[in-house]
């Protein structure tokens, strides 16, 4: 059976049709559907969202030294999270075949860097697969899971977001039944990392990498297709596609497995070719590695770009050099960008209006919030990675001193702080700053389409579960009066942040409003506000809330005045069919301008 | 069937339906034989940003994206959407747009405006020239978010793919209670085609 897949897709069913019995994610761009996937389609397979990509790799350790088939999946900056396990479950290898997935994120369409994780493979010694179709993505993964127990090593499945989030062609297969049995196995010299094993376990590591070596030379999906010999392309994945679609003539030395490289078959492309060129996006991992073996490539990153994502265009343009011809552009005026907003409604707006207001330094975080940035609102100054705004401001804290009381806060959402913002909390308590910490809490991982956590109270399949109190949490860690706050009042908000950042010890604020887009958390939305256009001054005050529902509009002649008779040069509208009712614009309107539509304003929702 | 591979850039703001769109394009394609690819891009470009999904169909694909200046149809689901991707289509291509516009951020802010005559942009420049008005049929049926299906309904003229292929898959992509409201728009989308 013959079915349309993305990249994401494929490796799920990819895990199924391999007998994969537990699998564990965090959520993460271009990642995030393996296992949303593998939850809703495969209910045989034991599914989670772990609260980070350590406790996710952990748990499928666990299970593969218990004989299970397991997978992890993880956005490239998630493998950052699990390396220490990862470098080291290299060492104590497996028993049921374990397979973790990387998806890397070249161009960051919604990322933080765009690292490039086959160096992972290579740093930590264990094989790697990178597909270059959803249908591959299915083949390569239900094969990893055979080289994994083969040669008693975890193995990498590398995506990149035009795999992961790309659609083609799948040939659907049948579930196998893994050979290794599951149940308990108590071998302290393979999987107890005592120095004395360990060393040992080192050189069994090196000596599966020279047998990976020869798996490398024999697999078929390292493939030589010598059509055209004056020019030879090396290049894997999403790379092979460009340059065989402006190159369909040229031969090719695919590979399907980018670690270890095979250097006979290498060398053997090499004599059959005149001029090779290595084509690959990101680092030039592959040109490094055969310039190692001595080989003496024409071009590579000498061609193609480091930075960014390739496409048709830039492989051509690589290739021909001189010889290209660019498209001509039929129009060069100017289009206004339309960068990714807050939603109308959304919860984080009315404590950014806060802090703007404040004029206090904001240490972000990694999720919807970190949009903040952009103007009009333009109230986060930092974000560097998950959990990074708490120590961020802990440090600054430390080195400011008095100078910096009052004025310095971090931001962090629910999700982000479970997965890896409790630790830098708990050091703030233990060693003592003025840091105010303010929870984000929307009651889901927002920025990734809504997953739940630790602290919705549900699991990935939606059963109850325990929910998190991020109010005893804060508790437990140290802070002595953790408090809440409903982000779409903004005199209550100013008034509790104002108190808190003003404190010498800790403080934790709980901002509570749900994600806009989770409708279980409303009972309902409230009615939308209106301008009335006799009383609007157009001073903006509205408009640089940054809300998508609220839009302003030059005006002329007859409008150009108030009732009062106020001259003025534009007017605010709001959208009816956008705006949820939030009132937040109400709450700074100082003319009276914008109506609410119920009777009696409400700040906010009514939530569940 | 022809060797060559027919490039659709399809283009519009999160929350359109052009993801979809190009879900349901991609089905009926490859239930006519094709080989079927399409590329976008999820997560934070979502959140009321630009969204794009090239779709390609032919006897053998290859790449996901489309090459720059090689697209056949660009198929814009709001005004400046169609006048973003302007360039990335063939001299001969075909450019089908929804008559509707979207303010940016900046546009909202009052710091840019939004480009006047976007239609007569696009006339001067390409003859094979659509624009179809989703948004306005969708409200007069009932329901703006099928504004897609309108557009669908248009794309659908012009290739030899049995109507009801199309009609069979958007529907299966749709509850049933919204199944006859699909199908009038559906059916006043390629209207608008025969009618211009």
């Amino acid at each position: 059976m013959k079915k349309i897949m993305s990249g994401n897709e494929a490796i799920a069913r990819g895990a199924y049709e391999a007998g994969v019995r537990v699998a564990a994610a965090y959520p993460g761009t271009p990642s995030t559907e393996i296992m949303e996937n593998i939850s809703r389609e495969y209910k045989d397979i034991y599914a989670e969202w772990s609260p980070n990509e350590k406790v996710a790799l952990e748990v499928v350790a666990g299970a593969s030294m218990a004989g299970a088939r397991a997978m992890a999946s993880m956005k490239h900056v998630g493998l950052n999270v699990a390396a220490d396990p990862f470098m080291t479950l290299s060492y104590v290898g497996v028993n049921g075949g374990l397979v973790l997935i990387t998806c890397d994120d070249p161009e960051l369409y919604s990322s933080q860097n765009e690292q490039d994780n086959r160096n992972y493979a290579k740093f930590a010694k264990v094989p790697m697969f990178e597909p270059s179709d959803s249908q591959e993505a299915k083949d390569f993964t239900k094969l990893a899971f055979e080289v994994s127990e083969e040669f008693d090593t975890p193995v990498m499945v590398r995506s990149v977001t035009r795999i992961s989030h790309a659609k083609g062609i799948v040939e659907l297969g049948e579930p196998v039944v893994p050979p290794v049995s599951v149940e308990i196995r108590k071998q302290t010299e393979k999987f107890t990392m005592l120095p004395s094993f360990a060393r040992i376990r080192h050189r069994v590591m090196e000596e599966r990498l020279l047998k990976l070596k020869d798996f490398a030379e024999q697999f078929s999906g390292n493939q030589m297709e010598i059509n055209d010999p004056t020019v030879g392309i090396i290049t894997a994945g999403i790379s092979y596609q460009y340059a065989k679609e402006v190159f369909p003539d040229y031969s090719y030395l695919k590979l399907g497995m980018v670690w270890p490289l095979p250097k006979r078959l290498i060398g053997e492309f090499f004599r059959k070719v005149k001029k090779v060129y290595v084509i690959e996006e990101l680092d030039p991992f592959l040109e490094e590695n055969i310039r190692a073996m001595g080989f003496r490539p024409k071009g590579g990153k000498d061609r193609f770009p480091i930075c960014g994502e390739l496409n048709p265009l830039i492989v051509e343009k690589g290739v021909l050099g001189k010889r290209f011809k660019a498209p001509q552009p039929v129009f060069t005026g100017s289009v206004p960008p339309r960068p990714p907003n807050l939603c109308p409604g959304c919860p984080h707006r009315g404590v950014f209006a806060v802090l703007k207001k404040l004029k206090v330094y904001t240490a972000g975080d990694i999720g919807c919030y970190t949009l903040g940035g952009y103007p009009p609102l333009s109230v986060i100054h930092s974000n560097v990675c998950m959990g990074s705004s708490i120590g961020a401001v802990h440090g600054m804290a430390k080195a400011l001193g008095e100078k910096g009381r009052g004025k310095i806060v971090g931001v962090i959402g629910d999700s982000t702080f479970l997965h890896a913002g409790v630790h830098p909390l708990m050091n703030v308590c233990y060693n003592k700053s003025y840091a105010t910490i303010i929870i984000l809490d929307n009651r889901t991982t927002g920025m990734t389409g809504s997953q739940e956590h630790p602290g919705t109270g549900y699991t990935i399949r939606g059963e109850k579960t325990h929910k998190i109190d991020f109010i005893e949490l804060g508790r437990a860690l140290g802070i002595e009066n953790p408090r809440r706050v409903n982000p779409w009042n903004l005199e209550e908000t100013e008034k509790v942040v104002r108190e808190e950042i003003e404190k010498e010890e800790p403080s934790l604020i709980v901002s509570e409003g749900p994600c806009m887009l989770l409708r279980r958390a409303f009972k309902k939305l409230n009615k939308p506000l209106r301008v009335d256009e006799t009383l609007c001054v157009g001073c903006k005050t509205c408009v640089n809330l940054g809300c998508p529902a609220i839009s302003y509009q030059p005006v002329e002649g007859e409008m150009a005045f108030t009732a009062e008779g106020k001259k003025r040069k534009g007017i605010a509208r709001i959208d009816p069919t956008l705006c949820p009712g939030c009132h937040l614009c109400y709450q700074v309107c100082k003319f009276g301008a914008i109506q609410s539509g119920e009777e009696r304003p409400i700040f906010g929702f009514e939530t569940v | 069937m022809e060797d060559l591979t027919t490039n659709i850039l399809l283009a519009g703001v999160g929350g359109q339906g052009v993801i979809l769109a190009s879900d349901i394009m991609s089905e009926v394609f490859m239930g006519a034989g094709y080989d079927v690819k399409k590329s976008e891009v999820h997560g934070m470009a979502m959140r009321g940003g630009i969204v794009t999904s090239h779709f390609r169909f032919g006897k053998k694909v290859y790449s996901p994206l489309i090459k720059e200046g090689e697209v056949d149809i660009l198929f814009a689901f709001e005004q400046l959407e169609g006048l973003r991707w302007l360039n990335h289509l063939r001299p001969q291509g075909k450019v089908i747009i929804n008559d509707h516009k979207i303010n940016p951020p900046i546009v909202n802010l009052g710091e840019m405006e939004y480009p006047r005559d976007i239609p007569e942009i696009v006339r001067s420049r390409f003859k094979d020239f659509y624009l179809v008005k989703g948004t306005e049929i969708a409200l007069q049926i009932g329901d703006v978010r099928a504004a897609n299906v309108v557009l669908l309904g248009a794309i659908s003229k012009f290739f030899e793919v049995a109507e009801s292929l199309w009609l069979e898959t958007i529907l299966k992509h749709l509850p049933p209670k919204v199944h006859e409201l699909n199908q009038k728009a559906f059916a006043a989308g390629r209207e608008q085609i025969s009618r211009s």
